[in-house]
């Protein structure tokens, strides 16, 4: 199972990458490849040339930037998985990561380009929505911030322009009592969710809801901040009841796809349901 | 691009310095059946769904389908024929020999592949720790038991600092 023929040239450097996205004919980005390779193998995708970023050391790993949790774009799942910085700033993500794929995968796949390829049943993108994290973009006129709410435009479509390189993604670190929580429910085949909801829950001195910011993978063909759940229950005592009322208000305005495995209503109650589920373990874990 | 241009590809293979010349899209399990003779790492459904062609790059289980051999370049792939001298059995596979891990036997190269890998990082691992560890790897034989506990013993065996030893014959 061959892809069609291409030319491959390994960058080590972001300046190299940028150079050669502007050089060469037909190119694409290759980061962990457990996308790209799968669709270039099925020859869905035909790239002339292969620009090979996945070497380029300094986008691997996480570090602190003043109050902002900055994740280098070739972090891979594993790194993630296991990294302590991850596990004091974004429990989140090193949840999200856990269920992503399999070993093999989460060793190889990377963060950025699980969110360039900006599939929309990929676990992060609702990590990243409720973390309101920003993008780190990098082109030929230097970096720029896209708040990760523009970032995903469409189905498998992202705000990066074509000459531009996904370099980071920058968290910032709440203070205070904060809870978080991804609750997926995986395709059995392919790994990918069906549904994925990602909380992240601030609770105030007497126990109410200072803020809660949802985010939602798998449910239409873009990833979703469910507004209106957050507008429900903030300020309010986070009970059973009072969260079971505001997650039913999760797909509110978005038409649930509906495929084989999950027709669009039954999609839409899992949505309702990982909400309310996500919501209470995060209130737990506030 | 033509399709016969070729990369040359230098990587260490089983602790051997190897250097092929193969087409840029040549995916890396191509490289190691096609070119070097390694047959012990199978293709199921080169899809990446079944994890039959698992190797290790650097020592992380990766599914050799999935990775280009041009990537592979300066880097250390391990392969089942690499993991103890011709003529033994590495401690994991005596393991899922006396476990019956295997009945068919396809997928345990990769299977093997990736135990070893969770084993470099949870030396006594939990049933739970197991499954999660070679969900990327399909069996359609065994329903998995009998795998988590060739596992759990090929750990055991590691830990007590087993070594490859000849194959013995079957009774």
């Amino acid at each position: 199972m061959h892809p069609y023929p291409f030319a491959y040239r390994r960058a080590s450097t972001v300046n190299e990458a940028l150079a050669l996205l502007a050089s060469e004919e037909e190119p694409k980005l290759l980061a962990g490849g457990q996308s790209l390779l799968p669709v270039m193998k099925l020859r869905l995708a035909q790239p002339g040339t292969l620009i090979d970023i996945s070497e380029i050391a300094d986008l691997r790993g996480v570090r602190l930037d003043g109050d902002t949790l900055v994740i280098g774009a070739l972090t891979t799942h594993h790194d993630l998985e296991t990294d302590p910085l991850i596990a004091t700033h974004a429990p989140l993500l090193a949840e999200a990561a856990r269920v992503v794929g399999d070993q093999q995968v989460r060793n190889r796949g990377t963060i950025g380009g699980v969110l360039a390829h900006a599939d929309p049943a990929a676990d992060y993108p609702a990590g990243v929505l409720a973390l309101e994290a920003t993008v780190t973009a990098t082109g030929p006129n230097g970096e720029r911030e896209i708040p990760v709410t523009g970032f995903f435009q469409g189905f498998m479509t992202s705000a990066l322009a074509e000459n531009e390189l996904l370099t980071s993604i920058r968290i910032p670190i709440l203070d205070g009592a904060r809870g978080t929580s991804y609750q997926k429910l995986a395709n059995p085949a392919s790994g990918y969710a069906i549904v994925g909801v990602a909380a992240v829950v601030t609770l105030t001195a007497d126990g109410s809801v200072g803020s809660l910011k949802l985010g939602l993978t798998g449910v239409g063909d873009v990833a979703y901040r469910a507004t209106a759940v957050e507008e429900a229950l903030a300020g309010q005592q986070p009970t059973a009841e009072a969260v079971k009322e505001a997650a039913s208000h999760a797909v509110d305005g978005i038409e649930p796809l509906g495929d084989l495995h999950a027709p669009a209503a039954y999609r839409g109650k899992v949505a309702r349901n990982l909400s309310r589920r996500a919501i209470m373990i995060a209130v737990e874990r506030a | 691009m033509s399709e016969t241009q070729k990369a040359t590809v230098s990587t260490t293979v089983n602790g051997e310095p190897k250097t092929v010349a193969v087409e840029p899209r040549t995916l890396l399990v191509h490289m190691l059946r096609d070119e070097l003779r390694l047959t012990g790492t199978h293709i199921g459904c080169e899809t990446g769904q079944c994890g039959a062609c698992t190797v290790l790059l650097d020592g992380k289980a990766v599914k050799s389908c999935m990775v280009l051999a041009v990537q592979a370049e300066g880097h250390h792939v391990t392969t089942i024929e690499g993991i103890a001298p011709p003529g033994q059995l590495h401690p994991i596979q005596q393991a899922f020999w006396e476990e019956h891990g295997l009945q068919c036997g396809y997928c345990t190269p990769g299977m093997i592949l990736s135990s070893l890998a969770l084993l470099s990082e949870h030396p006594d691992p939990d049933d739970e720790t197991v499954r999660h560890g070679i969900e990327g790897n399909i069996c359609r034989c065994t329903g998995y038991n009998s795998i988590v506990k060739s596992v759990q013993s090929a750990a055991e065996r590691i830990g007590r600092g087993d070594k490859p030893q000849p194959i013995q014959s079957g009774d």
